[in-house]
């Protein structure tokens, strides 16, 4: 088994509008922030998955996801996957 | 007539489902609390009541959805079983998959505690056969996500097969874009699923049953609902 650290990034679906995103965008204007435009706000989850190969813990995460992590009526959602290595591994 | 209503950590509710059910309503109403794992015999109907589940955690009503009494909800459902979501239980149904589509923030982000008028769409329903297409209700709404989203075929299958029960509308029956208080899809503002068992409604009927505090409307729904099972 090895041990990977997924890092999902949920935002909102484009047809959604973004109303948190959109209210700090004003006050980003208005604070003088012209120059950045289009903020939306997602949320960041971050754990970590024992499985036997990478596509095997994508599965389970990209399973995860789809039943609790995100609600894909509403949101997107990315997942990063990267290998956390065993301690003591190689010695 | 008997209704069980769920209690989650969180509810808020959850008494004032029960106390009109049982005191306005003339039912008997128990409190089922959310680990339990089977329903008690005789439940003619379900309440998720509102509040704030779970603390809101992750999105409104996600972990409350998979919490051991909801899979027997879902069953009791699938059997035919009435079932109300109010408000936080109304994002716990959906949450489930028992009714389409989701409650995302308001359009305005602020939580709105109101009384707001809704046209009643469908009368034919089980919650609804008390009433006439076109009456108004006057019941509150509290809640800072109840802004009804759903695929535009989902939408259009809703519309197509009069699932929208209840629209935000202003006082004279008008459904207009003023009078929808979270930007909600078409105004709605309480679907039932295609068997017509299930409802979803953001407004609190339980909060609307003695006129003293304002409204009775909301018992019209009680009502309705034990002629329908009465009717069996």
């Amino acid at each position: 088994m090895q041990t990977f650290r997924a890092s999902i990034t949920i935002m909102l679906r484009k047809a959604i509008l973004d109303v948190q995103g959109k209210t700090v965008e004003h006050s980003l204007h208005s604070i003088g922030f012209e120059n950045l435009t289009d903020v939306h706000i997602g949320k960041h989850v971050m754990l970590h998955v024992q499985a036997d190969s990478r596509d095997a813990a994508l599965a389970q995460v990209n399973d995860a996801c789809k039943k609790l992590i995100a609600n894909p009526v509403m949101e997107d959602y990315e997942i990063e996957l990267t290998e956390v290595e065993a301690a003591g591994a190689g010695a | 007539m008997k209704y069980g209503v769920v209690v989650f950590p969180g509810s808020n509710c959850d008494h004032d489902a029960l106390y009109s059910t049982a005191h306005h309503a003339g039912a008997e109403s128990v409190a089922l609390w959310h680990k339990e794992t089977s329903l008690p015999e005789g439940l003619d109907a379900i309440i998720l009541p509102g509040g704030f589940s779970y603390g809101d955690y992750l999105r409104s009503g996600a972990i409350a959805s998979k919490s051991p009494l909801v899979k027997e909800v879902v069953k009791f459902a699938q059997n035919g079983g009435y079932v109300i979501g109010i408000c936080n239980g109304f994002q716990v149904l959906t949450e489930t998959g028992l009714l389409p589509g989701a409650l995302g923030k308001n359009r305005d982000l602020k939580f709105v505690c109101k009384d707001v008028f809704l046209r009643v769409e469908n009368a034919e329903a089980a919650f609804t056969n008390t009433m006439k297409k076109g009456d108004i209700l006057s019941i509150g709404i509290a809640h800072g996500e109840g802004n009804y989203v759903a695929s535009d075929d989902d939408i259009k299958s809703l519309e197509d097969n009069d699932q929208v029960v209840f629209r935000y509308c202003d006082q004279t029956g008008a459904v207009t874009d003023a009078s929808n208080p979270n930007g909600s899809i078409n105004n709605i503002a309480g679907i039932v699923n295609k068997q017509g068992n299930v409802l979803g409604m953001m407004p609190h009927p339980e909060r609307a049953c003695d006129a003293l505090l304002g409204s009775a409307d909301g018992l019209h729904i009680f009502r309705s609902l034990a002629q329908a099972v009465a009717a069996v």
